[in-house]
């Protein structure tokens, strides 16, 4: 079964005469760790938001189609239902902060599932030590910085233990290391058996882990594949999508030089290009 | 070249105890595009709080074109100094795009005709023209955020400060920042980029400025900055990708180059690959 199976879904916000989505299908599969990326207004963070039933039952609007999550139409659930099983990290953190404690802030959708508080604690615990930021328990997330707060929402998210976690451009925010850091949190969510989908522009830090690329283009589905297959297509880059440099240089060498292989990560690319460089000093 | 920007000791702390700033010095000069680098909470915000005067320093002093910003208010410093912050939407207060431009104009006293000629023309040149009726707040984030220059360029200030504009901008959205910014400094203006986005600047800038925990800890030209893997890590930031592969390569070693961007390598690549033929 599917983690995520979106079939034929064309959606409107409400008053809008044109379709945010159109006609879009794709599958998601238990343990993929997938990016949606497309240009501003493609469509990237409605889609989403149709993943755990967000859209239509907050949003309103026009629905058609539908959207399984493992096997469960979402017209059919609750958010609180379908939150147990996909959560949702957005775009700037500090909308999503509720409470003035880390510790809380982690609590509350579990105290809302209404757990006992020993296993409230328990998973509490577990997050903190998950994330490694258990110096930020008794903290005010309010005045964390952003890549801190982001943990938090994570954090807080994991607690639920879903099975899907999405990520609505989670590194907008964040300085390159961070950025950096965070990807290997990501990979290693991924590799703990989470279903990871990352709504993102940036693609160089995450290329290498993902299994999976969705390109949004108003509102359609446009290209869908493996991220070698996706990223050295010509069209990809003139549409908008921001190609890794590295992948975008070994795709003109190629031009050039046509055995070279187009690399899949920034140290592939320094191993292919030291060999290219020794060869040729030979 | 003129000075623009003389930043002389200067100390900032917040009310509340964090010291923003500690000992800044920077001259800025007119006509220059200049990076200002560093990740979240090194002060950067703070530093260019102060080239209009939003923030006067606490010690030491910043001078915009040899006036000293403790003496004139923010008004008179706005008219040098224009800054462009980074959630444009919070600037916004009027109701139609056009009295967004046309606001600091008629702050400013402009003629009714200066008023028209000037907003018409950055509009246009922002390809905002037809949505002057609209409401700034019905546009998207790229358009609003065009809108912010635009309306700061309407009074043509000499010094145009970015606070990080790169933010949550798709690829097409990022080359036409970068077009307007070339179009900027050829009318001779100083362009100041506030940013953390190591890719976008490693094209079209004269000097990078690296901040780090309130001091400036490296500053120097686009291929010393963005090769110095020392100061980029004191500034928790990576060396971008082109000059990450061409130094774990060793190619930029091999033949003393610093490649920065993928045409630049590929020139390289390809005259060492010819070479041996």
């Amino acid at each position: 079964m599917a983690a995520i199976l979106v079939e034929n879904l064309t959606y409107y916000y409400p008053k809008s005469i044109r379709p945010a989505l159109k006609n879009i299908t794709l599958k998601i599969e238990r343990g993929d760790f997938v990016i949606i990326t497309g240009p501003s207004g493609s469509g990237k963070s409605t889609l989403v938001r149709t993943f755990n039933g967000l859209i239509p039952h907050f949003y309103e609007g026009r629905f058609e189609g539908r959207v399984l999550v493992f096997g469960v139409d979402t017209r059919k659930a609750s958010v609180a239902e379908l939150s147990r099983k996909v959560g949702i990290v957005f775009q700037d953190p500090e909308n999503q902060i509720l409470t003035l404690s880390v510790e809380r802030e982690i609590a509350f959708g579990l105290e809302n599932l209404g757990l006992p508080s020993t296993k409230i604690r328990e998973r509490v615990n577990e997050v903190l030590k998950e994330l490694k930021i258990e110096d930020l328990r008794y903290r005010v997330p309010f005045e964390l910085s952003i890549g801190e707060q982001q943990k938090v929402i994570v954090a807080s998210i994991l607690a639920m233990k879903p099975e899907v976690l999405v990520f609505d451009e989670p590194t907008a925010h964040m300085d390159p290391y961070s950025a950096w850091i965070f990807s290997k949190i990501l990979k290693e969510l991924n590799r703990r058996g989470y279903t990871i989908v990352v709504v993102e522009h940036r693609l160089d830090l995450l290329v290498e882990y993902v299994t999976k690329i969705f390109v949004l283009k108003d509102g359609k589905l446009y290209a869908q594949g493996k991220p070698g297959e996706i990223l050295e297509r010509d069209d990809i880059d003139s549409i908008g999508v921001n190609v890794p440099k590295f992948i975008s240089f070994f795709k003109k060498l190629k031009n050039h030089v046509r055995t070279v292989k187009v690399p899949r990560s920034i140290n592939e690319a320094s191993e292919v290009l030291r060999k290219v460089v020794m060869w040729s000093s030979l | 070249m003129e000075l623009a920007i003389e930043v002389r000791n200067v100390w900032y702390t917040y009310p509340g105890g964090v010291v923003a700033l500690r000992n800044i010095n920077l001259d800025i000069y007119l006509g220059e595009k200049l990076v200002i680098l560093g990740s979240n909470g090194a002060g950067k915000s703070t530093l260019i709080k102060h080239f209009n005067g939003l923030l006067k320093p606490q010690k030491g002093y910043v001078k915009v074109f040899g006036v000293d910003t403790r003496k004139a208010s923010v008004a008179e410093l706005s008219r040098k100094v224009g800054i462009v912050f980074q959630n444009p939407y919070h600037q916004f207060f009027s109701e139609r795009v056009w009295d967004e431009v046309a606001f600091a104009l008629k702050n400013f006293g402009y003629s009714e005709d200066a008023i028209n000629y000037r907003v018409t023309k950055v509009l246009r040149l922002f390809d905002l023209y037809d949505y002057a009726d609209r409401s700034p707040f019905e546009l998207s984030s790229g358009e609003m955020r065009r809108l912010a220059i635009a309306s700061i360029l309407a009074y043509d200030p000499d010094v145009i400060v970015l606070d990080e504009p790169t933010v949550g901008q798709d690829k097409i959205q990022k080359e036409k920042l970068r077009e307007y910014i070339k179009l900027l400094t050829l009318q001779n203006k100083t362009v100041i980029l506030v940013t953390h986005d190591i890719e976008f600047i490693t094209e079209g800038f004269d000097r990078i400025v690296v901040m780090a925990k309130g001091t400036i800890v490296g500053e120097g030209k686009p291929k010393e900055i963005l090769y110095d893997e020392e100061i980029l890590v004191k500034a928790n930031l990576m060396m971008p990708q082109i000059p990450r592969i061409a130094t774990c390569s060793k190619l930029s070693k091999i033949r003393d180059e610093r490649p920065l961007t993928e045409n630049e390598l590929l020139f390289l690549v390809l005259s060492m690959l010819r070479g041996r033929k």
